[in-house]
């Protein structure tokens, strides 16, 4: 027995006690690593791709002193790679993970009580029921988000490898693996149009992300933003559990 | 059937003058003694393949630009390369003696010719909305196809469907993969297609006696494998951000790239930027004016030749994009903020009860 588990609580030096944290560890190291490259990608990607769409003000001078194109598109196709690694070591992770780990990768349709649970967490989300059900993982309206975001991302990511086959050549990888888009939006107007959509699809992801993390945090008094930082999820109240 | 033996030998070579060409030929490319006999052979029992031309919904820009062609020039295709059996608009013959035509070749040649077609058929209402020789052109279209070796579909028409199938296509113009599905077809896409794009591709058929390859879209690949924009002469501007903002801007004199005002560079495939037009002499990028993308699928239903972005119809009034993107960014940040909102009135109030 350590001394952490006698000491219900913590201690601070006026002999206040803390109240003692149920917490759960959910998130693991490549799951954290996974969500902060993300992050780090998206925010990359929806800048770089903003201007290849509309180009920045020209460049004055000779153009073979310039390349500011030419980098843009390099940083797009660079953070388009990492965002593409990063989700296959994510998906490995699914398999050897722990059971959230495999979450988001599919939606328990057939369970009634997930079911009910996305009901009653849109109540919640509509100030219809007076509080929310603590889950360890995601929650099931956000489980259903997540997955969302995760076809999103995958819709993204071959829309993107298919455009990139179109510079890269007949002969590439890429077009032999991705050029299928192409047989269903022949004209490659419409792929740039769609990936364009969702990356759009995934600005309003990130605002919603955003905002329910914070809130729920401080409502649902259960913690959020440090679990990605830490993998523990503490819940507030014991009485609750 | 003529042979090509039999054209070399109408257009005055000698005997001794071909022999002396196989041997030359085979000797230059290194084949032997005896691929001089082999090429001789090949060019006095291959015969010339008969084409038959025949005309949808169209415009006959194909055939103009067709007629144009310098390498190698339109006359030698027509009149050495293949035996051009039947072509509505430039045959001398006319009525039942041009249809008569038809019917023979059906029956001599059969899997042996291959049907060139320009245009579509409209398939609305029976087909009545091209009739050719007192059919639907649709029915002369799948009969021809019965028993042809292979189809070249010329032009964006026959390709995609064209101007006669934009939205909302009321005769309902259809392109020619979509009617005739058991044959070899070959796309030979835009609007119309480079002169030496078509007669390369007939030189291709006719030389090496089988179809070239194709890409996903049924394209050949030699011609439309890279876009307008990887092979473009304006593409350092383009990589170095320099760009025409208005037409009659200076980078519009210097000759920037033209990405900004809608150039469908980009998103084209077809041999412009290389092969060029009128003989090699220009193409449209050079003279100035952005490519609108003539050999792309629906290129007339993908908003306007001038915009960047292109814009979505399905939300009523056209928007593009980032028009849709920033307005749904807009109500949800707005619904956000109203959330947190009334997020923090209920917890001033209810916050005793927790």
């Amino acid at each position: 027995m350590t001394e952490a588990t006698q000491v219900h609580g913590v201690l601070d030096s006026h002999g206040e006690k803390a109240a003692r944290l149920e917490s759960v560890y959910v998130y693991e190291a490549p799951v954290r690593l996974w969500h902060w490259i993300n992050a780090a990608a998206i925010v990359a990607l929806a800048t770089t791709g903003y201007f290849i769409a509309s180009p920045p003000p020209s460049t004055p001078g000779e153009a073979s002193a310039q390349f500011l194109m030419g980098y843009i598109r390099f940083a797009h196709f660079s953070a388009g790679y990492v965002l593409a690694v990063a989700l296959l070591m994510r998906i490995y992770w699914a398999f050897v993970g722990n059971e959230h780990a495999r979450q988001i990768f599919y939606l328990p349709v057939w369970d009634r009580k997930w079911l009910w649970g996305v009901l009653h967490e849109l109540r919640w989300y509509l100030f219809l029921a007076k509080a929310p059900k603590k889950y360890i993982g995601h929650n099931p309206l956000g489980h259903l988000v997540m997955h969302g975001f995760m076809l999103t991302l995958a819709f993204l990511i071959v829309t993107g490898f298919a455009l990139y086959s179109e510079g890269a050549g007949r002969d590439s990888w890429q077009y032999a693996l991705f050029g299928w888009v192409f047989s269903i939006w022949p004209n490659s107007q419409d792929v740039h149009t769609w990936h364009h959509l969702a990356m759009w699809g995934v600005v309003l992801f990130v605002i919603i992300h955003i905002y329910t993390a914070v809130r729920e945090d401080i409502v649902s008094r259960q913690s959020l933003i440090s679990s990605i930082i830490s993998g523990e999820r503490v819940f507030r109240d014991e009485a609750d559990k | 059937m003529e042979t090509f033996y039999d054209v070399i030998r109408r257009q005055g070579v000698t005997r001794r003058s071909f022999t002396k060409f196989c041997s030359l030929t085979a000797a230059s490319l290194g084949l032997g003694s005896t691929a001089a006999v082999k090429m001789a052979h090949a060019l006095e029992t291959n015969p010339r393949i008969p084409v038959i031309w025949m005309h949808g919904l169209e415009c006959t820009c194909c055939s103009e630009s067709f007629i144009r062609s310098a390498h190698p020039l339109a006359k030698d295709v027509v009149l050495s390369m293949i035996s051009l059996d039947y072509d509505d608009t430039i045959m001398a013959a006319a009525g039942h003696q041009a249809e008569a035509i038809l019917e023979e070749t059906k029956e001599k040649y059969k899997g042996k010719y291959i049907l060139a077609v320009e245009g579509n058929p409209p398939l609305n209402e029976g087909g009545m909305f091209c009739i050719d020789g007192g059919k639907p052109f649709v029915e002369k279209l799948k009969w021809m196809a019965e028993d042809a070796m292979a189809i070249i579909a010329w032009g964006a028409c026959a390709s995609w469907g064209c101007v006669q199938a934009a939205k909302p296509n009321p005769t309902q113009a259809t392109p020619i993969d979509k009617v005739i599905k058991d044959k070899p077809i070959i796309k030979v896409p835009g609007c119309p297609p480079i002169a030496e794009v078509m007669t390369g591709v007939v030189t291709y058929v006719t030389t090496f006696g089988r179809l070239p390859e194709l890409d996903r879209q049924g394209r050949p690949k030699m011609f439309y494998s890279q876009r307008i924009h990887d092979k473009c002469y304006r593409r350092p501007h383009f990589d170095a951000g320099q760009f025409v903002e208005e037409w009659d801007d200076e980078a519009a004199r210097k000759g920037h790239c033209l990405y900004k005002m809608g150039c469908k560079g980009p998103t084209t495939y077809n041999a412009c930027s290389t092969v060029r037009w009128n003989g090699g002499v220009s193409f449209p990028i050079q003279s100035g004016h952005g490519c609108i993308g003539c050999s792309e699928e629906d290129f007339w239903d993908k908003g306007s030749f001038y915009d960047r972005l292109t814009k979505i119809q399905q939300f009523g009034i056209e928007h593009n994009a980032d028009e849709v993107g920033l307005a749904a960014a807009a109500v949800v940040g707005g619904a956000v903020a109203v959330h947190a909102g009334v997020t923090a009135v209920k917890r001033i109030t209810t916050k005793h009860d927790g």
